[in-house]
């Protein structure tokens, strides 16, 4: 079981007080109206699957309720940083992990 | 008389154009031979060759689904000129982490119409393979615990049997009485109302499938590469492909089949095809063995919980994915602990059992849980994948429809629906809805 800091909770809590949001960063196309298939096809199902550096959003259901987004290494599992909603995704510096 | 008996049991594997040897069939006659001599005259299953340089096809993953591309491939199609790439071992992914369950009884037409010609191939995989594959139609059972199971429960049986599909329901009494050890009490937390039973399904020995396919396919003379993992895939000047490069050297191929289960978003990545899979953890557990005491495969997709006894006697259990998205073949224990949970409620005759091991494997999980089997946007890659927590199943099936659809450069009848296309035409399958997680 993951451990997962919320950035809102500001506190390390197990993942079953989460909810797992998928790949972050996945845009709804601006203007639906004039988009074609493929790009429909690519908002709704494509998704990178990263083996590595994944960027993902996780809900605190059952803490404050708020989505936030996460850096997680998909091949150890490690939580690399996390930040709010909006926020620009950091940059992993040498001393960006916890 | 025993020196003649050791003498032919000598027997060399008979050298082919291509190097390859033919294996030693297994018979009533060998195996005595082979029993008189101690065991010790059995030559090598399969070659363990080096690397050609080019080959008409390349396979990209030796689990189950891979291995049988290849044995179709060289058996049906006359294409033998085949490499088997495969960056672990042989079968060490997906194919030696499942549970072993085998059925078909699917809810749409297209998923009923696949996993059923898998089941019709399995029936005979055995004989068709001279590898004793160990499948055991020894009956699926899936319980129903509410209204809603019951009614989508009684939906699949009446599907399946338009579809030619052999399904039928249960009330729990006739359940219990089909695996003795089911609690069906009525006041219990998920208390048993009903189950749907494919007796045609059940379960087969996943090594030996592997290895059969293996050894079928070495004998027409595909080339299997173990610790031969692919790095790149390269490309002409009008995108198509035209080989990859490995770690043991470059490999020409102008036909390049992707079969690698929870990697395949990695592999398809250096075509720079991008794909509608996440890859998550599946774990699974086995018990310390005893003696016989479930004589069918018992599954709840409510309840995340599936169990059969295997052969060994231990109890063979299957538990739920994780959320995330995970290249980490760990599971997170509260999962496996849900499931026992259940387990133990629905068969309290096992809650002392010790259980011995627990592992994960990476399933590659479509949004409509149903496989991806065919062509993709580059000209000469082909991919199947998407078989997400059930795809053992499958493992005959996948192979001949996915070697007819290399051959030909088109789908398989069967393999159409499949197509990776379907995401943008938005004619999904929708085996999420149908099945919920379990297949």
């Amino acid at each position: 079981m993951l451990l997962i800091p919320c950035p809102y909770c500001r506190t390390e809590r197990p993942e079953l007080e989460f909810r797992y949001g998928g790949e972050a960063h996945v845009a709804r196309p601006a203007n639906p109206g004039v988009v074609n298939d493929a790009d429909w096809a690519e908002f709704l199902y494509f998704r990178s699957n990263l083996k590595g550096v994944l960027a993902e959003r996780w809900r605190h259901v059952s803490g404050c309720g708020r989505f936030f987004n996460c850096l997680r290494d998909t091949v150890s599992d490690r939580i690399l940083a996390v930040y709010k909603a909006g926020e620009p995704r950091p940059e992993l510096g040498a001393g960006a992990a916890r | 008389m025993f020196s003649i008996l050791r003498l032919e049991s000598r027997n060399r594997p008979r050298e082919t154009l291509e190097g390859h040897s033919d294996p030693v069939r297994f018979s009533f006659l060998n195996v005595a031979r082979q029993a008189l001599s101690g065991n010790d005259g059995w030559p090598e299953q399969w070659p363990s060759p080096e690397p050609k340089r080019a080959y008409d096809a390349v396979i990209v993953g030796a689990g189950g689904h891979g291995l049988a591309t290849a044995y179709y491939l060289a058996k049906e199609h006359g294409l033998a000129n085949v490499a088997v790439l495969e960056k672990g071992w042989l079968g060490g992914g997906n194919t030696g982490r499942n549970t072993t369950i085998l059925r078909s009884n699917y809810l749409w037409e297209e998923s009923a119409a696949l996993y059923e010609h898998a089941l019709k191939l399995w029936e005979g995989l055995s004989h068709e393979l001279n590898y004793n594959v160990m499948y055991s139609a020894r009956g699926v059972m899936m319980l129903a615990h509410n209204a809603h199971d019951v009614q989508v429960g009684k939906r699949h049986v009446q599907a399946n049997r338009l579809a030619g599909v052999d399904n039928e329901w249960l009330t729990p009494e006739e359940a219990k009485a089909f695996c003795p050890i089911l609690n069906i009490a009525r006041d219990i937390r998920y208390p048993i109302v009903g189950a749907a039973l494919q007796r045609r399904g059940g379960t087969a020995r996943h090594d030996a499938v592997a290895w059969g396919y293996a050894r079928g396919a070495s004998a027409r003379g595909v080339d299997i590469i173990e610790n031969c993992e692919v790095t790149a895939i390269r490309r002409d000047a009008s995108g198509a492909v035209s080989g990859v490069e490995t770690t043991r050297g470059s490999i020409a191929a102008k036909m390049i089949g992707v079969v690698a289960a929870g990697h395949t978003s990695v592999v398809m990545a250096m075509a720079g095809v991008r794909m509608p899979l996440e890859s998550n953890p599946l774990q699974a557990l086995v018990s310390e063995p005893v003696k016989p005491m479930m004589p069918c495969v018992v599954m709840s997709n409510t309840i995340h919980a599936y169990m059969s006894q295997s052969d060994k006697g231990e109890m063979v259990i299957g538990a739920g994915t994780d959320s995330y998205i995970s290249y980490s073949q760990t599971g997170g224990l509260h999962i496996a602990n849900h499931t026992l949970e259940a387990i133990c409620e629905l068969f309290p005759a096992v809650r002392r059992l010790r259980m011995l091991r627990n592992w994960g494997g990476v399933v590659d999980v479509t949004p409509d849980r149903s496989p991806i089997l065919g062509l993709t946007p580059v000209p000469g890659l082909f991919v199947n994948c998407g078989w997400g927590t059930g795809g053992f199943k499958a493992t005959p099936g996948s192979g001949h429809v996915f070697a007819h659809t290399l051959a030909r450069g088109e789908p398989h009848p069967l393999a159409g629906p499949f197509a990776l296309d379907r995401f943008r035409t938005g004619r999904l399958i929708d085996e999420a809805a149908a099945a919920a997680v379990a297949h």
